[in-house]
């Protein structure tokens, strides 16, 4: 008991200790600079303690439950015993199919943690408010996810197939621009947006293990070429699915005003 | 302080459904798929119920500190009128809340094993150190570079995507002429950049500034900054992989 105290202490420390460079930055420009005091100095300083201290707490409990779970699953999943059969100690031939459970699990933890990533949450609030209310919170949230989702499972797929990764990547990028040029044209910054704040606190840790742990077991594949690299998928893909949430909600939308103009007409 | 609580309470209910799917995931894998039981269940319980309270008090903390400062923040510097203050700021905030990220730390000591291990550099303590250094310098200044033009075209009123598909023809050229080895790390560079506590401050000042200048849309030019963000320094890291 003690020792988790002393080592929630030292979160919080490490913690006050990023955020201090962060806090005086934006101290010294509002105090020196601007000259101007802060509104409503209580609340603030009590929201901050807040915003501390749920981290603290968040990273804290990952720590204790989440990370040590996900790293043994990864770990069970990608493994020769589980890969090629009971008592396996390495893996010389497989077929990409081998790995179905491993592609599964990818696209499952990439969802999950996503739609748990504090980050996400934040700018899908901003983008709630902003956008008066038609984009939704959890709209923004599920299509992020499913990005995520199918990026980790195709960059898991190009791990045991050992194709370059420079290909998915550039292809994705053309998906991209070719989007960006039909999708609605409100959506484009804030689809480019999610792409970056995928892969913060919780979704990095678990992919990264992921990543690695096939990067070891497959014969052939270097930890530094081919275990880096996932983050990347995840956070191209939601870029490609928030334009589409965004393409179909306007072609539903384009199609429901379509049949009301069209039953308007009968009557 | 009663509304307080009730925003609390509320907070942690939707925290508990933003954690479901990671419970579901990890129990169905767990127990269906690979049939084993859960080791050490007090202790993850323990976890689990710290996630949710954290989270809660993050949300909670999100709306009453970081998005108000971000924002109160912008309309300072657009009532202030001094384009060369802002400019700083938005450096000054990209560069210092990068150099420190935690998450930045740990790849760039893993970059510098890995790139001692393949001979790149010297497997020697001070030369792995140098390597790390050197690469957090190097993505806190592409951070700091990504928030400065991007506060400038939030003020210009240009298009995202130009700077970002300039962007990406950048990273695929430097793809073509960087080192193997650092590709996959630049790659990763540029996703880790974007922390937790930055993440709001940053989309708060790109909203707070479209709000407070005429002609501009909170939606189209108030977000792309932390995309411009996570960019740049794929291109910084692949051509610092270059120049060692």
């Amino acid at each position: 008991m003690m020792d988790a105290i002393v080592h929630f202490g030292g979160t919080v420390l490490s913690l006050i200790r990023d955020v201090l460079p962060i806090a005086t930055i934006l101290i010294g420009f509002q105090v020196l600079i601007l000259r101007r005091p802060i509104h409503n100095p209580a609340r603030v300083f009590v929201g901050l303690v807040f915003v501390l201290l749920g981290l603290a707490l968040f990273l804290e409990g990952l720590e204790l439950a989440l990370f040590p779970l996900g790293r043994l699953l990864a770990e069970q999943l990608t493994a020769p015993a589980f890969i090629v059969g009971e008592g396996a100690e390495a893996i010389l031939e497989f077929t990409w199919s081998d790995y179905f459970w491993v592609y599964i699990f990818a696209a499952a933890i990439g969802f999950a943690t996503t739609v748990a990533e504090p980050a996400l949450i934040a700018v899908s609030i901003k983008a709630n408010q902003v956008s008066g209310g038609t984009i939704t919170v959890n709209g923004l949230r599920f299509a992020v996810a499913i990005g995520v989702a199918a990026g980790v499972a195709l960059g898991t797929f190009r791990i045991v197939t050992g194709t370059p990764l420079h290909w998915y990547i550039i292809t994705g990028y053309v998906i991209v621009i070719i989007q960006t040029m039909v999708a609605p044209r409100a959506i484009i910054p804030l689809a480019y947006d999610s792409g970056g704040v995928t892969t913060s606190t919780v979704t990095v840790p678990l992919v990264a293990a992921l990543g690695l742990g096939l990067a070891e077991t497959i014969p052939g594949r270097s930890p530094l070429l081919d275990g880096f690299g996932l983050i990347a998928f995840a956070s191209l893909f939601p870029m490609i699915t928030v334009m589409a949430y965004a393409q179909i909600s306007e072609w539903l939308s384009r199609k429901s005003k379509q049949a009301d103009s069209d039953s308007g007409h009968q009557t | 302080m009663k509304t307080l609580l009730l925003q609390f309470l509320r907070s942690i209910r939707q925290s508990f459904q933003d954690l479901l799917p990671i419970i579901l995931v990890i129990g169905f894998f767990e127990l269906i798929v690979l049939q084993q039981g859960v080791p050490n269940f007090s202790q993850i319980l323990i976890g689990g119920f710290m996630v949710l309270l954290g989270l809660s008090f993050f949300v909670l903390g999100l709306q009453m500190a970081l998005f108000p400062l971000g924002e109160d923040m912008a309309y300072s510097f657009v009532r202030k009128g001094n384009l060369w203050l802002l400019l700083l700021f938005a450096f000054t905030l990209g560069f210092g809340t990068t150099v420190a990220e935690p998450a930045l730390i740990a790849i760039a000591e893993e970059a510098a094993t890995i790139a001692a291990d393949g001979g790149v550099i010297e497997n020697a303590d001070d030369a792995r150190e140098n390597y790390a250094t050197g690469l957090r310098l190097v993505v806190a200044l592409a951070v700091g570079f990504a928030l400065l033009v991007g506060v400038i075209r939030i003020l210009k009123g240009w298009p995202v995507q130009y700077l970002i598909i300039g962007g990406y023809i950048g990273v695929v050229i430097m793809t073509g002429f960087a080192p193997d080895e650092i590709i996959g790390i630049a790659y990763d560079s540029g996703g880790v950049t974007t922390s937790t506590v930055t993440v709001p401050l940053v989309a708060a000042l790109g909203i707070g500034l479209a709000n407070s200048i005429q002609g501009r849309d909170p939606l189209i030019d108030g977000f792309g900054l932390i995309a411009f963000a996570s960019l740049t320094p794929m291109i910084f890291v692949m051509a610092y992989g270059m120049l060692f």
